[in-house]
């Protein structure tokens, strides 16, 4: 076992050229002058300045951060809730119950999810665009908060919730001063997760967006069905770079909530 | 004071729960007893056994085996030589990184890639094979889906081999258990949750995939997810989909039954 120590620095190598390959293929053809991903014929800028002036995929983004935005910060107002009622059921059944229903959407493929929302929307006669996308995100970005936000409230201990009352807390002040400051870690971790769900999904949104709104993973589907066009490489480069800077904070904050007794945690 | 506060947490999520989750499933079960013209029919449950979509699910359910399948191959040697490394749990990021890529990006990518002029093909030349068609093949397609979903799949393995206690294996080696014996009997066994989790996270959505096979293999593959597609959004047979959408979840719950409990917190 121990003299051939090589293979495995040369296996794990070769599954990290792979996972990276496709990243930095798109991102190397993105400076290329040349039209096309497969002849390099010199360096350009040109389809990054194209993209900065295609005004309409521009909106496209800022729709796509927009509904990221929102839904992330809405599905966490109601997963947060979400946990803790899960938490606080006494009885068993109802929190088992509650759980399984809360991972239904998670299991679920996208395509079932999206074809269901597609029907519900449809039947209580929602138009389809910004507002039907927006509550599909938000649908299928809650149980993740949960699943992010329990664990926070599950240990945290409820001689702090009572001593607080003792103290004379309401039951606002126990919310805001003693509860929501223990779990923020699982709140933000679940943000962060509901975000990147949300800029993510294309099956979902490719159901329940309807003519005049699309979304960035939508749209980027419709481009490359047509054929290879240099300018989503450009895209695609910048969107790998805000992914390290997303991927890089929400590293920190599960770093920090790992250890929420380290230096310069507000408390 | 206690009820009274948990009943207030249970009104948006319960809410949640019903619009979203509950209703939806149930409407796609009411929309699969209508025929394209409305009538309530049990029609498309006979059209569902015929042999045209009984072959469709047979190979949907054949090419989501072949793609965990070797998803596990690759990925169960992966996740053990990442336990090894010293920087665990930084490398496992790097390795989560790429599934943080919208996903259309890295099906673009492999356009290119996989294209006639591609990379692949110029390698392919370079080594004396010569080139040939790539894209739009099983091969392709199933490249791509196990690029896919390759850390989905680590990912668990990599937490049950982590949580695993090493004196078992010095316990083994001690017995005189060989290497290779100590992996069949002990590593393996005790990883079984993770493995199990990782086929669930990947076959499931496998089962699904309907985006990859349209640019990818070319229309080639029909899994389950493209049928479903087709009906909702282009022939707008939203019962036949339904239907299959029926199909696809009982198929669901029979896997998750099938490969036990997925625990909390893998995802």
């Amino acid at each position: 076992m121990k003299n051939n120590r090589k293979w495995p620095a040369v296996y794990l190598a070769l599954i990290f050229i792979i996972l990276y390959a496709p990243i930095f293929y798109l991102i190397f053809y993105s400076f290329n002058s040349g039209g096309t991903m497969y002849q390099f014929e010199g360096f350009t800028l040109d389809w990054y300045r194209e993209l900065f002036a295609d005004t309409r995929l521009l909106i496209i983004v800022l729709n796509t951060v927009i509904i990221a935005l929102l839904s992330a910060a809405i599905s966490t107002i109601i997963g947060v809730a979400g946990a803790l009622a899960i938490a606080y059921a006494r009885k068993r059944r109802v929190k088992n119950t509650l759980l399984s229903l809360n991972n239904v959407l998670i299991v679920s493929p996208d395509v079932i999810i999206g074809a269901s929302f597609l029907i519900l929307f449809t039947m209580i006669g929602l138009k389809l665009g910004f507002v039907s996308v927006l509550l599909a995100h938000i649908a299928f970005s809650v149980p993740i908060v949960v699943l992010m936000v329990l664990p926070k409230i599950e240990e945290m201990s409820t001689s702090m919730i009572y001593a607080a009352m003792d103290l004379g807390a309401s039951r606002l002040d126990v919310l805001t001063k003693v509860i929501l400051p223990y779990i923020t870690p699982g709140v933000f971790a679940g943000f962060f997760m509901a975000l990147t769900y949300s800029l993510d999904d294309f099956a979902v949104t490719f159901f329940v967006t309807g003519n005049g709104f699309t979304t960035l993973s939508v749209e980027i589907y419709s481009l490359a069905r047509r054929g290879v066009s240099l300018n989503i490489n450009a895209l695609s480069a910048l969107l790998f770079l805000f992914t390290i800077i997303l991927v890089t904070g929400y590293y920190f904050i599960t770093k920090r909530n790992e250890k929420p007794n380290g230096m310069g945690v507000r408390q | 004071m206690r009820t009274n506060s948990r009943n207030f947490y249970l009104i948006p999520y319960v809410l949640w729960i019903a619009l979203f989750v509950v209703t939806p499933l149930l409407l796609v079960l009411y929309y699969s007893f209508f025929d394209i013209e409305g009538h309530l029919t049990l029609e498309n449950y006979r059209k569902f056994f015929t042999p045209v979509y009984l072959k469709m699910t047979l190979s949907s359910f054949w090419y989501a085996f072949i793609i965990t399948l070797f998803s596990l191959l690759i990925a169960y040697p992966t996740a053990y030589l990442l336990t090894k490394t010293k920087h665990k749990q930084l490398w496992l990021l790097l390795i989560i990184l790429p599934s943080w890529i919208n996903l259309l990006l890295k099906a673009y990518a492999f356009l290119g890639i996989f294209g006639t002029y591609g990379a692949a093909n110029s390698f392919l030349e370079a080594v004396g094979i010569g080139g040939r068609q790539i894209l739009f093949t099983d091969f392709s397609f199933i490249f791509v889906s196990v690029y896919i979903f390759l850390p989905f799949m680590i990912l668990p393995i990599f937490n049950s081999l982590d949580e695993l206690n090493p004196t078992l294996l010095d316990a083994s080696n001690d017995l005189g258990g060989s290497s290779w014996v100590t992996f069949k009997r002990v590593i393996f066994p005790l990883t079984l949750d993770g493995v199990k989790a990782g086929c669930q996270i990947v076959f499931i959505p496998a089962l699904s995939l309907f985006m990859l096979t349209r640019l990818i293999a070319g229309n080639r593959v029909i899994t389950l997810g493209t049928a479903i597609e087709q009906h909702f959004l282009v022939t707008q047979d939203w019962g036949m989909g339904s239907t299959i959408a029926v199909f696809l979840i009982i198929a669901m719950v029979l896997i998750m039954v099938l490969t036990g409990r997925r625990k909390r917190g893998i995802l």
